[in-house]
């Protein structure tokens, strides 16, 4: 069947939409419902969709945009601090996986050539699906985490040597169109992508997002954006790179730069979309004719591949030293084959390495092991990690010491707002080595705050993509110090919304603006001028005459009296007051309450304390005469 | 069952040798009120109704504290000089404590030795409390044997450690349940 465009995006979307949550709601997590998705509209089923393979072709696509996004998250600094995982942990699964199936295949009775190209091609494993489970089930901090990203990492990289082996296995000797340029010619291309996108990554990129995000257009930097992943994706396969590696080392690249959250932001739904699209055509372009006609062989082969994975993989994750518990979770995980499968076998089909029955069996095979990794998990979810559970009981809550902050890698706090405010109070946690998240959308105010080696991130944290990359959902605190009163209580809100668990401390602009956040739900309000106000009061007590401690002590007292009233009223006033037309009106009226209220309450307060019966009648007269008595000094002196 | 109110004053808890363990262990049980001091007034500025209010609603205060300079820490001072109020805690009209009961639970850095007097101290450490003993007699407190973990400089074995606070615990569960008719109920008081 033939569809316009627009119809396929439809079935594309519209089986995204209805699949997806439902697999979700069920546990299943989206990736295992975005292929069941794919299955339903599939050629087997509703047959609703057609020129699946170019889609797959574009889809592919997502995985490069995927890479690009796990290079920002990687600084060099951490990439180099996981280089033993990567080679240790990723070589020896490689190896290890590619030399089981090889010798079992070569005991089937394939020839060697066949048996190791499928050796290499399924001991990679799937990088969007398990990088996406991990990401949903929030474990890419734990050591399996870890170290399957190691592992996914190690095999994104070792696609291009297999490319590069592949041609080798030729069984007949066929004419293979051999390339134009002399190898070192084509060796010192690659060399000079890389470098390009190193050291255009750095003195090129950076300032051009710069000069973009100066002109405030969100548009044209999202434009910018995919134009750098698809510049250098053309780039790369240009010389026959992996377009992955190169967008990933172009993310590494741009992690240490301060418009890290704002790419990653853009390019994330682009990136969720595709994938999307990558996993229904997945979904779609299972075989079930093959299925139906070779049920036991297939399942064979599928039970096959994720075992021996699943061996090779707990036995490196006990030669490795991975936690028990974890070491599950990480067999689990990485126990199928990839989307580099596809590309893959589509490359050594070309060449003639495989032939079409063994390929598009591979391909099922592959596509089976792919949807049975979320079930693995599900299954690891509900049976394995509850016995280790039990077994280890308080591993979790460890005591850190009370004057130690934990010092972990992530943010636990993001400040909104860099100007004068946030500085004081990023000022004071940077003194004690805790690690900020800072938001901020003036490009003047970062390029400066670089110079002092402060990480300020460029975005409007009212976006709440933005928020889900800087960190927000593992974050504890959050703070809003911008300086506009109406940004404020929509970021409030925003937070509020979508991330309840973090407690949000909040500068208002005035008593009426403080009272509007409290009602939308900020844990803690501070009035820019409260603190201020009162410091300036208290000196003028001092200098009528008012002892130190006891003007200090009065400053306190009016403090707690007037946080207290704010409070109250807070609560009280449930109706939308009129912001601005009665805005002066309302100010008088508040006033006019406190004023009132003060003379009640604090005075007494005051005069209360360190009285003892002796003087309590003489002290109750300090305060009222102080003018007078400064008047009287100043005459005597 | 009486009600007990732990006034507890450790400006460096991170340091605490003792009173970490003990105060740890003394958290989360019924008709307990644990009150630390300088977590609930970092500015040192005590809301004196709010903790006389505390005061009435218990049957036994104790003061909890590492003994600085053979006295308390400087927020359990400025407590007592502010929250002990004529009016309220002594002089003609104040009554409001008759019948309560205060007991310290207090850690040293000397020995048991040391506080006698062949030791360094040259004194007991009844003697070092004296003016807590006189306060309570002045506000018609009854004033209990003190709880003292002596040592703790030369001797902070966490096993010790462990073992004086389930003594302390201890200490204070019988605190509860003592019936020498000496105390005034808050029902009575109220």
């Amino acid at each position: 069947m033939e569809h316009g465009v627009l119809f396929n995006t439809f079935i594309y979307l519209a089986a995204g939409v209805v699949a997806v949550p439902i697999a979700k709601r069920l546990g299943l997590g989206s990736v295992l419902g975005y292929l069941i998705a794919g299955v339903i509209v599939g050629p087997y089923a509703l047959s609703l969709i057609s020129n699946q393979q170019d889609v797959m072709h574009v889809a592919e696509f997502g995985v490069v945009m995927m890479l690009f996004l796990v290079g920002l998250e990687l600084r060099p600094a951490l990439l180099w601090q996981l280089k033993m995982p990567i080679l240790g942990t990723g070589g020896l699964q490689l190896c290890a996986t590619t030399l089981f199936i090889f010798l079992l295949l070569l005991a089937c009775g394939l020839a060697w050539q066949t048996s190791l190209a499928i050796g290499l091609i399924v001991a990679l494993s799937s990088t969007a699906i398990v990088l996406q489970n991990l990401q949903e089930r929030e474990l890419m901090k734990t050591e399996a985490g870890k170290n399957a990203f190691a592992v996914l990492l190690f095999q994104d990289i070792a696609v291009i040597p297999i490319l590069s082996i592949l041609p080798l296995l030729v069984i007949q000797d066929t004419t293979v169109i051999e390339s134009s340029i002399p190898s070192w010619q084509s060796a010192l291309m690659i060399a000079g992508v890389i470098a390009g996108i190193i050291i255009g990554g750095h003195f090129l990129v950076v300032p051009l997002l710069r000069i973009i995000a100066s002109s405030r257009s969100r548009e044209i930097f999202i434009a910018t954006a995919l134009a750098l992943v698809v510049g250098i994706a053309l780039a790369m396969e240009a010389v026959g790179l992996s377009a992955a590696l190169g967008t990933f080392l172009a993310g590494v690249v741009l992690a240490d730069s301060e418009y890290r959250h704002e790419l990653e932001s853009d390019i994330e739904p682009f990136k969720s979309l595709l994938l999307g699209i990558f996993f229904i055509s997945v979904g779609a372009s299972i075989d079930f004719n093959l299925l139906l006609d070779q049920p036991i062989l297939v399942a064979l082969l599928v039970g096959g591949l994720i075992a021996v994975k699943f061996i090779v993989l707990f036995v490196t994750g006990i030669v490795f030293k991975i936690q028990r518990s974890q070491n599950w979770l990480f067999s689990c995980a990485l126990a199928q084959g990839g989307e580099f499968a596809f590309v893959l076998t589509s490359f050594a089909l070309q060449r003639q390495v495989l032939d079409n029955e063994i390929a598009s069996l591979l391909v099922l095979v592959v596509t089976l092991s792919m949807v049975f990794t979320p079930l693995l998990l599900i299954i690891y979810d509900k049976v394995i990690a509850p016995t280790f559970k039990r077994r280890l009981p308080q591993q979790e809550d460890k005591e850190t010491p009370e004057h130690q902050i934990p010092d972990d890698t992530d943010s636990s706090v993001i400040i909104a707002g860099f100007g004068g405010f946030g500085q004081v109070v990023g000022r004071l946690l940077h003194g004690y080595h805790i690690n900020t998240t800072i938001l901020e959308n003036d490009v003047g105010q970062i390029e400066l705050l670089q110079q002092f080696k402060y990480k300020v991130f460029y975005g409007d944290a009212e976006q709440l993509n933005l928020l889900h990359s800087a960190g927000a959902d593992n974050a504890k605190l959050f703070i809003i110090a911008v300086e506009s009163a109406s940004r404020t209580k929509r970021i409030l809100i925003q937070v509020k919304k979508h991330f309840p668990h973090l407690t949000v401390l909040a500068r208002a602009t005035d008593r009426n603006h403080a009272q509007q956040l409290i009602r939308l739900g900020a844990d803690h309000v501070f009035r820019e001028s409260l603190d201020s106000g009162i410091s300036l009061g208290v000196e003028t007590l001092k200098a009528l005459g008012m002892r130190a401690n006891q003007a200090h002590r009065a400053g306190q007292v009016f403090r707690r009296h007037d946080e207290a009233v704010l409070h109250e009223e807070a609560k009280r006033i449930h109706e939308h007051e009129p912001e601005f037309v009665n805005r002066s009106l309302t100010e008088r009226r508040i006033l006019k309450k406190l004023l009132g209220l003060d003379a009640l309450t604090y005075y007494d307060n005051l005069n209360d304390a360190w009285s003892t019966e002796a003087h309590s009648n003489q002290d109750k007269n300090t305060v009222g005469n102080l003018a007078a008595a400064h008047k009287h000094n100043k005459s005597s002196s | 069952m009486y009600k007990i109110l732990v006034l507890f004053a450790h400006p460096a808890l991170q340091k605490s040798l003792a009173h970490k363990s003990l105060f740890n262990e003394i958290q989360h049980i019924e008709g307990i009120t644990c009150h630390d001091l300088y977590d609930a007034y970092p500015d040192s500025f005590i809301d004196i109704k709010h903790e006389q209010a505390l005061l009435l609603q218990h049957d036994i205060i104790v003061f909890q504290f590492p003994l600085y300079w053979y006295s308390c820490p400087a927020i359990l001072k400025e407590w007592q000089d502010l929250v002990l109020e004529h009016g309220f805690a002594y002089g003609e009209h104040g009554n409001k404590l008759i019948g309560k009961k205060l007991m310290l639970a207090v850690s040293t850095g000397g020995s048991a030795n040391s506080y006698s007097a062949s030791g360094y101290n040259e004194h007991d450490i009844n003697a070092f409390l004296l003016p807590f003993s006189q306060m309570s007699q002045i506000c018609n407190l009854e004033y209990l044997p003190p709880f003292v973990v002596h040592d703790i400089h030369k001797r902070h074995d966490p096993q010790r450690i462990a073992r004086k606070a389930e003594e302390y615990r201890q200490q204070l569960l019988r605190l509860q349940q003592i019936d020498d008719g000496a105390v005034k109920t808050r029902m009575e008081n109220n």
